[in-house]
């Protein structure tokens, strides 16, 4: 199974900071995304484009992850060579990932 | 129980104007908002202002003006907004003439002045850059521009000298939110639990259509009614913290638990410690609920108090940007965009070309992700239709030109049949941070009248 098939996403930039939310459509399905979306793996799927540390953040209540992604974004926005800029869209690579 | 509504009239600097207009025609509103600076925007305004004292406001103030002016006049809204940019004394200037041109009377207009220590810049040399190596000294003589991101006291002291609208420049986005409801209420930073609900406020307000259906659409999994007539939020903030996001009726977009809760997450790092001047709000126990079709109620938001430091933001010139691109198209597309990308980079080493970083893309393939998420999504042999990027930084806008011709030329020297070459070369306006004491910043709040 694909994320993208019970977990939605958004992805914002601060600096060379990239974080991308995760969150469950169905609130049932958190456990799962907590149990299967580990920062580890999470780091191992951005190998080329992350080069610091990735930090999880657990939010149960919403049903929600935060990924916060360092020295992600190529300098940040204003002198990356990224066509993505902002890296917006990171979000849908982090959906692609298979559980 | 008081309660004061609050409307998003921009989340961005270019944002759609017709949202704005219709939030405050249809939505009953106290206040409505614009915020229109990013990270980078303030810098790029202070050469604006450099070229010419009269300008470095924000490009669209008096497009948005011409429309929101009288109908802030007609239905006593007050307006809120950091379009001042790097200079929000002209920009109640210009107001203030336009207001006197449309026969608007009984207008005070505010400029909250002081986020901008670029004068004073030489005291902080030593202060060590969040973002590089080194402290601010490193970079001196590259600096354009130093902004303080200022908090809500500004905002809050020209609405209690009856300002109806606020002009500020680098103040913190929710801020613009929270000046609001620390008058209306009056609060002091002693609330810290309501300010904490109060910045979360100002965060999911502050990116406009990204509560209520923008940035979100995907066709079968999130569907959008209407996105091209996207309605902006409103928030209805009671005295006791409660929150209502809603939007207009009749206007397109959707407010559900997913929209809200992919904007609280934005930009978001900690969300137990999300930093702003006026305090530092705590997402971690907030609790949404559908109230009904698009109104969702959001409960929970605190908070703890407002930090020592400010951050200033440092816009400093950091070299060119050389893009050029070329595309190659049907069976062997892609072999053809490898061999034009093997050429430029025999092509530089034999002109000798000097650069910092170098990047190379196969738009179409891997120019988002790179190659181990791009290559496992899809074959690139594929691909039918690809276009060859070559982006690299550079010291002098002559080395960058010497990168983009190199792709240009693979017109008639290159692979058979590549079209539609660009090439383009940026000067790069970066920014950096530094924290400064919180004492050293002065806001003061200057006023006009008609």
């Amino acid at each position: 199974m694909k994320l993208y098939e019970i977990a939605h996403s958004r992805t914002g930039d601060k600096g060379n900071i990239s974080n991308i939310s995760l969150i469950a459509y169905n609130l049932d399905d958190f456990a799962t995304l907590k149990e299967k979306v580990t920062s580890e793996k999470v780091k191992e799927w951005f190998k080329d484009i992350v080069e610091g540390e990735v930090i999880r953040y657990e939010l149960p209540s919403l049903g929600a992850l935060n990924f916060v992604m360092h020295d992600a974004l190529g300098g940040g926005v204003t002198r990356t060579l990224s066509l993505d800029m902002h890296g917006k869209s990171l979000s849908s690579a982090l959906l692609e990932m298979e559980i | 129980m008081k309660k004061i509504r609050i409307g998003s009239g921009a989340g961005y600097g270019g944002d759609r104007v017709e949202p704005a207009i219709e939030v405050m025609e249809k939505g009953n509103l106290d206040y409505v908002i614009f915020e229109t600076l990013a990270e980078r925007t303030i810098a790029i305004a202070q050469q604006e202002k450099l070229n010419n004292p009269d300008k470095g406001y924000n490009g669209l103030l008096e497009y948005r003006m011409e429309k929101v002016l009288p109908l802030a006049a007609e239905k006593g809204i007050k307006v809120i907004t950091n379009m001042g940019a790097a200079n929000p004394l002209a920009a109640i200037k210009v107001i203030k003439e336009m207001a006197i041109e449309k026969n608007i009377k009984g207008l005070k207009i505010a400029a909250v002045i002081g986020d901008d220590i670029y004068d004073s810049i030489d005291d902080y040399m030593d202060y060590d850059i969040l973002e590089l190596e080194g402290n601010l000294s490193t970079i001196k003589d590259n600096i354009v521009s130093a902004n303080v991101y200022t908090g809500a006291e500004g905002i809050a002291e020209a609405l209690k000298n009856g300002a109806n609208i606020v002009v500020t420049g680098r103040c913190s986005d929710p801020a613009l939110v929270v000046g609001p409801l620390v008058y209306e209420f009056g609060w002091d930073y002693s609330n810290i639990s309501e300010i904490g609900n109060a910045i979360m406020v100002g965060h999911l307000l502050e990116c406009g259509g990204q509560i209520t259906g923008g940035y979100f659409a995907d066709p079968k999994f999130k569907d959008v009614p209407e996105p091209w007539k996207l309605g902006f939020p409103i928030a209805e903030i009671s005295e006791n913290g409660d929150v209502e996001i809603s939007k207009v009726d009749g206007s397109g977009g959707i407010i559900n638990r997913h929209t809200v809760t992919e904007q609280l997450l934005y930009e978001i790092h900690n969300p137990s410690e999300y930093i702003t001047p006026d305090g530092i709000a705590d997402y971690t126990n907030v609790v949404l609920e559908e109230v009904k079709e698009n109104v969702v109620s959001v409960k929970g938001g605190t908070g703890k108090e407002r930090p020592a430091t400010l951050k200033a933001s440092i816009g400093y010139k950091d070299g060119f940007i050389a893009e050029g691109e070329i595309s190659y198209g049907g069976t062997t597309a892609y072999s053809r965009a490898e061999l034009a990308k093997e050429i430029v980079e025999k092509r530089l080493e034999i002109i000798g070309a000097t650069f910092d970083e170098i990047r190379f893309d196969f738009i179409g393939c891997n120019s988002l992700y790179k190659d181990s998420i791009s290559s496992s999504m899809n074959d690139f042999n594929n691909v039918k239709d690809v276009r060859l990027r070559v982006a690299a930084r550079t010291k002098t806008k002559k080395e960058a030109q010497a990168i983009v011709n190199e792709v240009e030329t693979l017109y008639t020297n290159g692979p058979a049949a590549g079209g539609g070459a660009t090439k383009n070369i940026k000067a790069i306006v970066a920014v950096c941070s530094i924290f400064v004491p919180r004492e050293n910043i002065k806001t003061t709040v200057v006023y006009e009248e008609v």
